[in-house]
């Protein structure tokens, strides 16, 4: 009787502890290297505006959802993002929208802007954590680590950064088996004129790259506009575009200009188009997206499944 | 009438048939320098080999690949047909526009074209992804060269209606009209900019600079109408608005119907250069500069400034196109860039040299 008692207490009093410290970390002080190379001090992560459609993700994939009070233009995953306070376009942010939202902590993929905002931002009293932008694996295990570092929660970062490393990884097997390596075109927009292609260094080429695809504009460096009769010379199996762009690019729109026209693309119809956040966001979703990507492009293949993940949803 | 040329002492303009007849020539040089030139190289044998099979109707290629028959029929052909079209629409309506408003600077951004024309542009842009997928799938390429062809067409028609007054066009208040809804339109513009996302405003910027890229037969054949309007009203005007230049009272006693001529003058200008605008974006310079340039060489008369600023129009657009589509190769300069970088120090060299004979 005496030893349930005691076990009885001792149970209590664990289940206390974490009661008795309030919620998980919300005013550890700790400080953090940013992208910019600064000694961030962080005080208080109970209220973070965050910039950056791959930051937002992280930030709801490691359980901290309901700390973000304030998003940018681009945080449009999970859903429940998109019902936060919107602070702009994160390339044109407003310092004063920015701190509207009342931030405790600011956390910003780093190429948010414009430099004059970021500056007064972080003059004011509102600690500023620059998260280090960039397309490859090893580059979204990077931005998980300090957003969780930041975020004082170093251990479920370890966790998260484990699991997309292991997709990452799965993903990388099951495309080295696929047989054939199509040559596809991204497309960012095609209202005007020449079609705007995502060439060699862009995140499109990245995503083309972990998909086991050739990026048939890598003689193009970032997005451009290129000469129609270079694109049909390079003879695309594929055209990727973004579901989410400006002019809805349909396969009449697309496979009806000339830098398409009578490409195999055009011939077999294979316009790929996945939301713009999902394939170039470069978040936790990365692998989803780049498998996705790849099933397209290799029609009559198969790559082992990944295991399901809680922050890896339908893709939109 | 003859505009003195001081110091320039000893030279003399070479007559006008033989000032019309290079330009031609020229014109042609560019048209097949459009045809032959691109960063895909095709033998001239090969070229003139798809031509001639093309204009025959021969199906089956002879002496040459699939791929090349393509390129010359499908990309370059209709891109110097458009190129053409475009820079003789948007020279001649510089050189009306300049005549009726008696004013060197007046472009076509002054009637409200241009701005009307992006203001659609980027609102297609910006808020109607959607809108282009209700049109019929023939015109869905189209979409945005319809709202922008729209767009300026209104804001003209409008500014136009502005300055109508019992029957009567003010040219002074046409012009201020003009100003005034060009700035609203470029503060909606600026506006949607602002709205938009950074993929969209990218987009916009590419089409405000213009391109003959991602031009189609169709794209040519829905500018052509307009363009050939403008073209046949030339000699229509060209005395009138050469008796213009005296002043509107001037030209009234000489016997022209003033009213007439700058309602005509200014709904072919609306066409042409709408449709222009709308299958290739806005181009600068060309509207501006190529009259001045006929001008310095060939004299005042609209009965020559009209045609010839059509055929040095086309050359300079259709040569500026294919450098725009090879000095960047394979990604694709912005035309107006091109325009710009070329003929404004080219330009300004000329004025120089002749200075003052602008007045």
């Amino acid at each position: 009787m005496r030893s349930v008692l005691k076990s009885l207490a001792l149970v209590a009093l664990v289940a206390t502890v974490p009661v008795l410290a309030g919620p998980p970390q919300a005013f550890a002080q700790h400080k953090v290297t940013d992208a910019a190379g600064r000694q961030v001090e962080v005080r208080d992560t109970s209220r973070v505006v965050s910039i950056g459609g791959a930051v937002t993700e992280i930030l709801f994939a490691l359980g901290l959802g309901d700390r973000v009070v304030g998003v940018d233009q681009t945080s449009t995953y999970p859903a429940e993002a998109r019902s936060r306070p919107n602070v702009g376009y994160s390339r044109t942010l407003a310092p004063e929208g920015v701190l509207s939202a009342d931030p405790s902590l600011i956390l910003a993929i780093e190429g948010a802007g414009p430099p004059s905002t970021l500056d007064v931002l972080k003059q004011a009293s509102v600690p500023v954590v620059l998260v280090p932008d960039g397309h490859t694996p090893e580059s979204v295990v990077r931005k998980i680590e300090i957003i969780a570092e930041a975020m004082g929660v170093s251990e479920k970062g370890r966790a998260l950064a484990d699991a997309v490393r292991a997709d990452f990884a799965t993903l990388a097997q099951g495309v080295a088996q696929l047989k054939g390596k199509p040559r596809a075109v991204f497309v960012l927009s095609a209202s005007g004129g020449a079609p705007v292609v995502g060439g060699a260094g862009t995140s499109a080429d990245a995503m083309f790259h972990l998909a086991g695809v050739t990026n048939a504009m890598a003689g193009i460096s970032g997005f451009k506009p290129a000469v129609d009769e270079v694109a049909l010379t390079a003879d695309p199996d594929a055209v990727v575009v973004m579901t989410d762009g400006g002019q809805k690019l349909t396969a009449d729109v697309i496979f009806s200009l000339p830098a398409f026209k009578g490409t195999p693309a055009a011939r077999d119809d294979r316009l790929v188009a996945l939301p713009g956040s999902y394939l170039l966001g470069f978040g936790p979703r990365a692998p989803q997206a780049a498998r996705d990507l790849a099933l397209a492009l290799h029609p009559g293949e198969s790559l082992p499944p990944l295991p399901s993940r809680p922050w890896a949803g339908s893709g939109q | 009438m003859s505009l003195a040329l001081p110091g320039i002492a000893g030279r003399t303009r070479p007559p006008a048939g033989l000032g019309l007849l290079v330009l031609a020539l020229l014109a042609l040089a560019a048209f097949a320098a459009a045809l032959c030139l691109g960063p895909v190289s095709i033998a001239p044998d090969r070229l003139w080999a798809v031509l001639r099979d093309a204009i025959t109707g021969t199906a089956a290629p002879s002496g040459y690949g699939i791929r090349e028959r393509v390129v010359v029929l499908d990309v370059r052909l209709p891109r110097a047909v458009l190129g053409a079209l475009a820079g003789a629409a948007t020279a001649v309506s510089g050189a009306i526009l300049q005549g009726v408003f008696r004013n060197p600077l007046a472009d076509p951004g002054l009637v409200g074209v241009s701005p009307g024309a992006a203001l659609a542009a980027v609102a297609f842009i910006v808020l109607a992804g959607d809108l282009g997928l209700m049109l019929p799938g023939a015109l869905r390429p189209l979409s945005l060269s319809v709202a922008a062809f729209a767009g300026g067409l209104v804001t003209t028609l409008l500014i136009g209606r502005l300055a109508l007054r019992e029957g009567y066009i003010s040219v002074a208040t046409l012009l201020f009209a003009g100003l005034a809804l060009g700035a609203l339109a470029s503060a909606g513009t600026g506006l949607l900019v602002f709205l938009s996302t950074e993929q969209q405003s990218r987009e916009f910027l590419f089409w405000t600079l213009g391109s003959l890229g991602g031009a189609t037969w169709a794209k040519a054949a829905l500018a052509a109408p307009f363009v050939l309007a403008l073209l046949v009203v030339m000699p229509v005007i060209a005395r009138g608005l050469d008796a213009l230049a005296l002043g509107e009272a001037e030209a009234f006693h000489l016997g022209i119907r003033v009213e007439r001529l700058k309602r005509i003058a200014i709904l072919a200008v609306a066409g042409g250069v709408g449709a222009a605008v709308a299958a290739c974006g806005v181009i600068g310079f060309v509207g501006l500069v190529v009259p001045h340039l006929v001008r310095l060489t060939l004299g005042p008369s609209h009965k020559v400034l009209l045609p010839a600023s059509a055929l040095l129009g086309a050359a300079v657009l259709l040569l500026a196109d294919v450098a725009a589509r090879m000095l960047a190769a394979p990604a694709e300069l912005p035309l107006g860039v091109v325009t710009a970088l070329i003929g404004a120090p080219f330009f300004l060299w000329l004025l120089m040299r002749r200075r003052g004979a602008l007045g």
